[in-house]
């Protein structure tokens, strides 16, 4: 077996530990490539170090040195009032994670089955079809704060037996209303994204419809559906603050009560972090998601 | 001769305004070997897939023992249940294991409880050569090996006849004898099985019957040793150059 010099950039050729390797050293042109890739990577580091540091404070400079600058400070970034008002809001945003968790669960499901009824072709489920389609379309088409509106202030006006009445209850109900249509999308797509190849084949094996969707599609379907699933859960996340038009003191809603107070805005920066702390690490997150999956589809594609 | 487990008469099938099929007429009888020759587009793979009733055909029949798969009011699942068929391109389930994908059909079908539908599955694989790769996924497998594994899992549930199309033609020249190997090894074991092919040594060596398809008809067909070195049809020896040729 012939010693091939490898490309991997870094450092290669420490001897290796198995034993084929062992006597292999890099030779001369190979130890000079990888010095000039070094000097040439230690001097982009420097470029982009020195790029990021200017534009940093030529952002901060024009920031502070702006007219308003004094007002803004004072109004936004208050460090008493910011101390004061926090711990409220922090409580007031349990509300929004335990509103996130509950229409989470229940968007899944009937996101889910929604699909699942869209993709079938029993013609006794042809009015469900109809009646998801229509669903969809309405319900993606309408925008997700006057659904807010519609539900929180309807819901309760006709007066049905047994209707909640709990503002946060409503505010669920409006999201799950809005994010199913989403969601239902996301998974139908998921669903046709299966290779027919795979549906034949499970057909050949005998499998009926139900067998085959349950087997083979929706496992395959799922792996495809996550990433996408996530960014909406991102948004979800954000949008919990919508219900703050209905009065459930979660944390915007919180926030504007003591802005409202003494006219200081720094409570609702304080709302701003608490989102940003939970949805940053879910979009890094989606991020990862995204790629490996797109990894695992070019590997196959590339075969 | 007894009656043929397959019998096909007068089967067409088109695809919008392309007739593939035009008329076909085909035996196969039980333990027989059977294959199906003809060039690029010559319509093999719609023949099989139209058997496995994957596509409607446009007329004609096909009967498998007494029954006519081509009757509408047939319960199709369970007609596909008494026919196996493995496919050109494998169409392994990537998310399944070796094992999983060829007990699939067998649980959830015909509810063979899992112990010992693995222990069938163990058995397949050994005879396939196999037996190293059941917890592995598709993706993990070569071509060969791939193939195999869907042969086995055609096999699992115990078809009465087996479709194979060119399931060769995707593999390296020197795995091709091990699913070839594979496939003689069923015939011995008195499988009925109709099959495309291109490899005409093969053909040669294991087929009772060749049968060579032209025009979405049947042109020439007879024993191996007719059809391929004493071919009547001036189209079939045009063929045979052809691939031969190569
Ligand atoms: N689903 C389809 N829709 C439209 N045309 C089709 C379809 N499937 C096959 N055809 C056409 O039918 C003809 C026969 O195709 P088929 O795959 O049966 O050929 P084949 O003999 O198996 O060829 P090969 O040796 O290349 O596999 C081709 O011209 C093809 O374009
Ligand atoms: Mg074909």
């Amino acid at each position: 077996m012939d010693v091939s010099i490898e490309d991997s950039g870094g450092e290669s050729g420490e001897g290796g530990d198995d034993g084929a390797h062992m006597e292999y050293r890099p030779s001369a042109g190979q130890q000079e490539r990888e010095r000039f890739r070094r000097s040439r990577k230690r001097r982009d580091q420097w470029i982009a170090a020195l790029c990021t540091l200017g534009f940093v404070v030529v952002v901060v400079v024009g920031v502070v040195a702006s007219p308003g600058w004094d007002r803004v400070h004072s109004l936004f970034l208050d460090h008493s009032e910011f101390t004061r008002t926090f711990p409220a809001i922090l409580r007031g945003f349990w509300l929004n994670v335990q509103m996130f968790l509950i229409a989470e669960v229940l968007i899944l499901v009937l996101g889910l089955l929604l699909a699942v009824v869209r993709v079938t072709r029993a013609p006794g489920l042809l009015p469900l079809r109809l009646a998801a389609t229509l669903y969809v379309d309405v319900f993606r088409g309408v925008p997700t704060l006057l659904l807010v509106f519609l539900v929180g202030f309807g819901l309760p006006a006709l007066q049905l037996q047994g209707t909640p009445t709990q503002p946060w209850v409503l505010g669920v109900i409006a999201l799950v209303l809005s994010y199913t249509a989403y969601v239902a999308e996301v998974f139908r797509a998921g669903l046709n994204s299966v290779h027919p190849a795979q549906r034949n084949a499970a057909r050949a094996l005998g499998l009926n419809e139900t067998q085959t969707l349950r087997h083979v599609i929706l496992p395959q379907a799922v792996r495809t559906v996550v990433p996408p699933l996530l960014n909406d859960f991102i948004a979800l996340q954000k949008d919990t603050a919508l219900v703050a038009v209905l009065g459930p003191l979660e944390a915007l809603r919180v926030a504007q009560i003591n802005a409202d107070y003494d006219f200081n805005y720094t409570p609702y920066l304080g709302a701003a972090l608490l989102f940003i702390a939970i949805t940053i690490p879910m979009t890094r997150y989606a991020d990862r998601l995204q790629r490996k999956v797109a990894q695992r589809t070019w590997a196959e594609a590339g075969r | 001769m007894s009656e043929p487990l397959l019998r096909i008469r007068g089967l067409r099938k088109q695809y919008g305004e392309r007739l593939v099929l035009r008329s076909i007429d085909l035996d196969v009888a039980e333990h027989q070997v059977v294959c199906l020759i003809g060039g690029s587009g010559s319509g093999k793979s719609t023949l099989l897939r139209c058997v496995d009733l994957l596509d409607t055909v446009d007329d004609g029949t096909i009967h498998l023992g007494g029954t006519e798969l081509t009757d509408p009011r047939l319960d199709d699942h369970a007609a596909r249940r008494r026919i196996g068929i493995v496919f050109q391109a494998y169409n392994l389930f990537p998310h399944l294991s070796v094992v999983d994908n060829i007990t699939l059909a067998p649980r959830k079908v015909h509810k063979v409880p899992r112990k010992q539908a693995e222990e069938y599955a163990k058995e397949l694989l050994a005879r396939l050569g196999l037996s190293d790769k059941a917890k592995d996924y598709p993706d993990r497998l070569s071509g060969g090996q791939q193939q195999r594994a869907a042969i086995a899992r055609a096999l699992a549930t115990e078809p009465e006849v087996l479709l194979f199309d060119e399931i060769t033609s995707a593999l390296d020249p020197e795995l091709v004898g091990e699913v070839l190997d594979v496939v003689a090894d069923l015939k011995q074991r008195g499988l009925t099985i109709l099959m495309a092919t291109h490899e005409m040594g093969f053909a040669r060596h294991a087929a009772d019957r060749v049968c060579f398809l032209e025009d979405g008809v049947i042109r020439e067909q007879g024993t191996a040793e007719q059809v391929l070195t004493d071919p009547q049809h001036e189209s079939t020896r045009r063929f045979l150059a052809r691939v031969l040729d190569r």
